[in-house]
């Protein structure tokens, strides 16, 4: 059977590389962050899956890279905020 | 017997869920697709809830796990009036 | 038997984040992307809970999924309506762009598994087991979050709030929504409450199973976001020079906490045995909420424009 650790890993690579191409590929501005958003989840994956390896004989899977994930998604979050919060203020002097 | 009651209503519940996802897809118009998928979905993790509930073995996730399914219902019947009232006033009915 | 269903399990999981996040990147409509961006989020909220990570399946719902979902719907309001998604590309770009993902994918696959490979080479987890018993809290997650690793958060704690300030500078709010519907306004008014009770629970619980200071936050921030779907125009937030110190104080606590304890001998941010669980609980308490008010401020867009509590009627309060 394929273990979730790779299973999981490799979806990660997968949204990794396709977030990150979407990134480079589109014009807008939101279609981007959004992308990148999707990139950073693949990215957060990997590490997730990295700390399950093994999980099945700890009480717990290893909690190092949970807690830079969760410190991860929340700063993603304030990033996504502060990029479209440029955006807009871009917008609105290009529109003056 | 209590697993048996649980996995048969677990099943049901999912039965439902299939339908409305069905009915998502394949219904004409934007109205009845919210109808087919709420009034499905709501039943259907009903179902689910009172199956997983029984398996749960405590009183209290079992509240616990009431308590979701009072939530859910109570944001995806707000969820619909807004779509629906959306779709109404745009007059967008696809 | 078990194992084959587990894996089946898991390769329909990993089939639907691969097919949601491909669909959110790849459709010409920003916001059917931006929809199915929302409900990728919480797939991975239930990839989070299958690789055993609870801590961030919630944080997962509630910001990845609820906020940055709440805001890039914000942001798509003010897009306009017919902005060309995909940039003009020539054919070669293209094909080039496409081999250099493929090349990329491949490297990091690569990479990983080899990390894996390595298997139990560099861990921590054996010393997060080993010296939990005198962090003060038995969530591990919190351990390392406010324990072992107190410096990375204090450091975030600086990053988000750098963040806010920059959205701060940007400008002011984005113009508000009308009074709700009595449906959505009967949610609210006892969905908030509710909200509010959670993330006290949530605050409390993270010292001994999965919650803590950003999940807390980040549902606090849900029922601003929820108020200000309403027609509250300051999302519930209290007045700029009190929200301007609630938002600092996660980190003034924090670094106050580190600099009296090495001011005491005790080294920065170490914690004197005994007292340990209850300076996490201090620090935890401002730090839950500096995050709501940051990433309430952060949806709201800047401060409210004074004197523009006209709500904008056309708007039906129903984004």
């Amino acid at each position: 059977m394929l273990p979730a650790e790779i299973i999981f890993g490799l979806t990660g690579v997968g949204l990794f590389t396709l977030g990150l191409r979407a990134t480079l590929l589109h014009g807008s501005l939101l279609a981007r962050i959004l992308a990148i958003n999707v990139c950073g989840a693949g990215v957060f994956l990997m590490f997730v899956s990295i700390a399950y390896q093994g999980a099945a004989a700890m009480p717990v899977p290893d909690p190092v890279p949970h807690a830079l994930v969760l410190t991860g998604i929340v700063v993603a979050v304030s990033a996504t905020a502060l990029a479209l919060a440029l955006g807009r203020r871009l917008r609105e002097s290009a529109d003056e | 017997m209590i697993d048996f009651i649980a996995i048969v209503l677990i099943v049901t519940g999912i039965g439902f869920f299939a339908v409305g996802s069905i009915g998502l897809l394949r219904l004409p118009d934007l109205h009845s697709r919210l109808h087919a998928l709420t009034k499905a979905d709501n039943l259907g993790l009903g179902l689910v809830t009172l199956g997983t509930a029984l398996l749960a073995g405590s009183l209290a996730t079992a509240i616990k796990l009431l308590l979701i399914w009072l939530l859910v219902l109570a944001a995806s019947a707000a969820s619909a009036n807004l779509i629906a009232r959306h779709a109404l006033e745009r007059g967008d009915e696809r | 038997m078990n194992a084959l269903l587990w894996t089946l399990l898991d390769l329909l999981l990993a089939a639907m984040l691969l097919g949601l996040g491909w669909a959110a990147v790849a459709t010409r409509d920003l916001k059917r992307g931006v929809a199915l961006f929302i409900a990728f989020g919480l797939l991975l909220a239930l990839a989070w809970a299958r690789l055993r990570a609870p801590d961030l399946a919630l944080a997962e719902a509630a910001i990845g999924a609820g906020l940055a979902g709440a805001l890039l719907l914000a942001a798509l309001r003010d897009e306009p309506r017919h902005e060309k998604l995909a940039a003009a590309h020539s054919r070669a770009g293209l094909w080039t762009l496409n081999l250099l993902s493929v090349l990329l994918a491949v490297v990091v696959a690569w990479a990983l598994l080899c990390a894996l490979e390595m298997g139990e080479g560099l861990r921590l987890a054996g010393a997060v087991t080993d010296h939990i018993g005198q962090s003060g809290v038995s969530n591990p997650v919190t351990a390392v979050l406010l324990n072992f690793r107190a410096y990375d958060t204090l450091l975030e704690l600086a990053v988000i709030l750098s963040a806010v300030l920059g959205v701060l500078a940007l400008g002011p709010a984005r113009r508000g929504y009308g009074l709700p519907g009595p449906v959505l306004g009967g949610l609210i008014r006892w969905l908030v409450p509710l909200l509010i009770v959670t993330a006290g629970y949530l605050l409390w619980v993270g010292a001994h199973a999965p919650g803590g200071a950003f999940q807390a936050g980040a549902t606090l921030a849900a029922a601003a976001v929820l108020l200000r779907l309403g027609g509250v125009d300051r999302a519930g937030l209290p007045a700029a020079a009190v929200s301007r110190w609630l938002l600092a104080a996660g980190l003034l606590v924090f670094l106050g906490v580190g600099l009296s304890l090495a001011g005491l001998g005790y080294g920065f941010l170490q914690y004197p045995a005994g007292l340990a669980g209850g300076l996490i609980l201090v620090i935890e308490s401002a730090a839950t909420l500096s995050i709501a008010v940051a990433l309430a401020l952060a949806y709201v867009g800047g401060w409210s424009r004074s004197g523009s509590t006209q709500p904008d009627s056309t708007q039906g309060g129903s984004h």
